[in-house]
């Protein structure tokens, strides 16, 4: 009762004040392009949040510089939603109606994709959603610019199996992410006619790890695939060199190197030699990313954010959307999404990317990478990875208004 | 064979993790009746300081045993000027009040170093156990587990300030009376169960993550153990930490650490339903 009490407020005022300041409004709307950014810039996930806004902060610098899109000025509609569900629905409901933002960058965790998600299909404003995930939505509106497990588990059990052997110990962490993955996993090795001969799950707050690594002795695996993650995970890295295993077992993980600086927050000796796979490393080697990791750079002097997949996708979803803005030469929701559809391929950081017209996920070049005192070197490159497994339950061309995230059984 | 003994080496540091987690509570809830909601960010405290003065090139041990103890001492002793001296035998209110000192802790150490902090390396290697190997950091984390208890409790026992403190944990008053200052007595009891808990954060640095929020994983964990052993320091903590370490670590290995950390629990609140003033609140209870 309160809150639709507050809610009428709120609206009633910000209608009062909307009609004060119309002929402002009018005039404003014409004058600049709005688009909105969400990422967690406080709370748990403001490691991950922090380096998005940066990146997604100098790619509308970069397309101001050069002219604008449509011979306006674009700019930024920025909120906090402090990693938390309730003030993400409130703020994507605040950019689709009050800021009426042309598009949307954001959404980190996939409870927060989903919180919004149906929001900017309601209101018809385009999202694009740059994290790698588990896979399965399947929304015209939403662009997914970032790897999902077809993508980089697919490629890193076989590179792993074919290096080390085919008996798999398999490590998770205990939440629907951990255990999607580690379905994948068990998928994949046995794909390749490998077995997974036993998988752990440990509770987000677990920091000790003894027994498993006595277990994992006592398997005797050929290599340890973790998916653990979080601070205190961290801890399983750290106890598994200590009792000398690095030397005996190898370690891949799905997790390291994804969004945050897990790669520095372990200590060279504890770190080398883990294999991790996704759509972007800082080593990646073209010409593209050499110009973006220096005006990353330039940018940002003295809080350079270590550039993961999750913030290089973000930049490529702004280049994307302004590629097809310009072709459309309108930033109306339609016209720019029948331009993405076309599935062309752009030339960015990571490599060519195209959008895949079925699933409106991108198809993107992979990597494998070694971690090598606190940096990701690559390995392997695997171009034009497909998101497969979207694509099994996801055909956008015959169901165009589908409005669904799909859970890919397996 | 060695795997048995595997087995059992972890069972024991486990009781030694919840020894070292537990200790400092103990100490401060044991004398002082006083709840540290923010006993957590105390240990991460001494985390930080290993973190931050080894980064700085200070030895890693001459951080972990001096530096850190004297760190969060010292800012326990100013905690317990400012504000646990205003708020004695109001329990409810000063749980309020180091919960909301937690809060400030964690978006303190947030603002100054961030959400994310370089780690430091385990000292020392594996050391072999049959076909397995085994951190020797491990028996690093028993021998301190083991070298406080024994430290409080000598103090306790033998020296002139430790019957000064049993005084006036016995009954304050009385001892007032007999001209101690029950203040002072409490100040330093704060500091110095400040001190074992910076030790502690110390200790577990080089084992897990050190962010600002790892409290938050810890302070259950040393809260359970305190509980369940009762109001005696060194008895409580060491028998609830034999019971729960013991037992979840077997179950961790029996059927996985989710169910290991669910035992705990289990365990815990059998303990309590039967024993509710701890386990020293009925067996043990002259000891100290």
């Amino acid at each position: 009762m309160t809150i639709q009490r507050r809610q009428f407020l709120k609206s009633t005022g910000a209608a009062a004040a909307l009609s004060l300041a119309a002929p402002l409004v009018a005039r404003a709307a014409t004058d600049t392009i709005k688009v909105g950014g969400l990422h967690d810039l406080s709370g748990a996930l403001d490691l991950v949040g922090i380096p998005m806004n940066q990146v997604f902060q100098m790619a509308i610098k970069e397309i101001n510089e050069g002219g604008g899109l449509l011979g306006k000025q674009v700019e930024p509609v920025v909120y906090d939603p402090q990693s938390n569900m309730s003030l993400y629905s409130q703020y994507a409901t605040q950019m689709a109606l009050k800021d009426r933002v042309s598009v949307v960058m954001g959404g980190i965790t996939s409870a927060s994709r989903e919180t919004i998600r149906p929001i900017f299909h309601k209101y018809k404003t385009l999202y694009f959603y740059n994290t790698q995930y588990e896979g399965g939505v399947c929304d015209r509106n939403e662009i997914t610019i970032g790897t999902t497990p077809a993508q980089t588990v697919a490629r890193i059990i076989p590179y792993a199996m074919n290096l080390f052997g085919k008996k798999v110990y398999a490590v998770a962490a205990d939440y629907n992410y951990g255990h999607i993955t580690s379905a994948w996993i068990k998928r994949y090795v046995e794909e390749q006619g490998g077995e997974v001969i036993a998988t752990e799950f440990f509770p987000l707050d677990v920091a000790q790890f003894g027994s498993t690594i006595s277990k994992i002795q006592a398997a005797k695996p050929d290599f340890v695939c973790s998916a653990m993650v979080g601070s205190s995970h961290l801890g399983f890295y750290r106890q598994w060199a200590a009792a000398g295993m690095k030397a005996q077992i190898p370690m891949i993980s799905t997790v390291l190197g994804a969004g945050g600086n897990d790669q520095v927050m372990l200590t060279a000796a504890e770190g080398n030699g883990i294999l991790s796979a996704f759509g972007y490393f800082e080593g990646v080697d073209n010409p593209v990313n050499k110009a973006f990791l220096e005006r990353v750079k330039a940018e940002y002097p003295t809080n350079t954010p270590i550039v993961s997949e999750i913030s290089e996708c973000t930049y490529e979803g702004m280049m994307i959307w302004a590629d097809a803005v310009r072709e459309a030469g309108s930033v109306e929701r339609d016209a720019v999404l029948e331009v993405i559809s076309q599935g062309k391929t752009y030339d960015l950081p990571a490599g060519k990317v195209k959008i895949d017209p079925k699933t409106h996920h991108a198809i993107r070049d992979v990597y494998i990478a070694e971690l090598q005192d606190q940096t990701f070197v690559i390995k392997e490159a695997f171009p034009e990875s497909q998101p497969a497994d979207t694509q099994m339950v996801c055909d956008l061309i015959a169901q165009p208004n589908s409005n669904k995230h799909f859970e890919i059984s397996l | 064979m060695d795997y048995a003994v595997i087995v059992a080496l972890e069972m024991i540091r486990a009781v030694a993790w919840l020894v070292l987690l537990a200790a400092g509570l103990a100490i401060i809830f044991g004398m002082m009746r006083v709840i540290n909601f923010a006993h957590g960010e105390f240990l991460m405290l001494g985390g930080y300081t290993v973190v931050v003065s080894t980064g700085a090139g200070v030895n890693e041990w001459f951080a972990i045993l001096v530096l850190a103890p004297l760190v969060v001492g010292i800012f326990g002793v100013i905690v317990e000027r400012l504000v646990i001296r205003q708020l004695y035998g109001r329990m409810l209110d000063s749980l309020l009040a180091t919960w909301g000192l937690s809060m400030l802790m964690i978006g303190g150490v947030t603002l100054i170093f961030g959400n994310t902090v370089q780690g430091v390396a385990t000292p020392f290697g594996g050391v072999r156990i049959g076909s397995y190997q085994m951190p020797v950091y491990n028996f690093v984390l028993i021998f301190f587990a083991a070298a406080i208890l024994l430290a409080v409790w000598a103090v306790l026992k033998f020296t002139r300030v430790g019957l000064i403190a049993r005084a006036t944990m016995q009954n304050p008053n009385m001892a007032e009376a007999l001209g101690i200052r029950t203040t002072w007595v409490y100040m330093a009891t704060f500091g110095i169960g400040s001190a074992v808990t910076g030790l502690a954060g110390g200790l577990l640095a080089p084992v897990t993550g050190v962010v600002p929020t790892m409290g938050a994983s810890l302070v259950g964990q040393s809260f359970i153990t305190v509980i369940t052993g009762g109001a005696a320091v060194i008895t409580g903590t060491l028998s609830s930490a034999t019971v729960l370490g013991s037992i979840s670590q077997a179950t961790t290995f029996w059927a996985g650490p989710v169910y290991g950390d669910a035992a705990l629990l289990v365990v815990a609140l059998i303990l309590l339903r039967i024993l509710p003033q701890g386990i020293t609140g009925r067996i043990f209870k002259r000891a100290l």
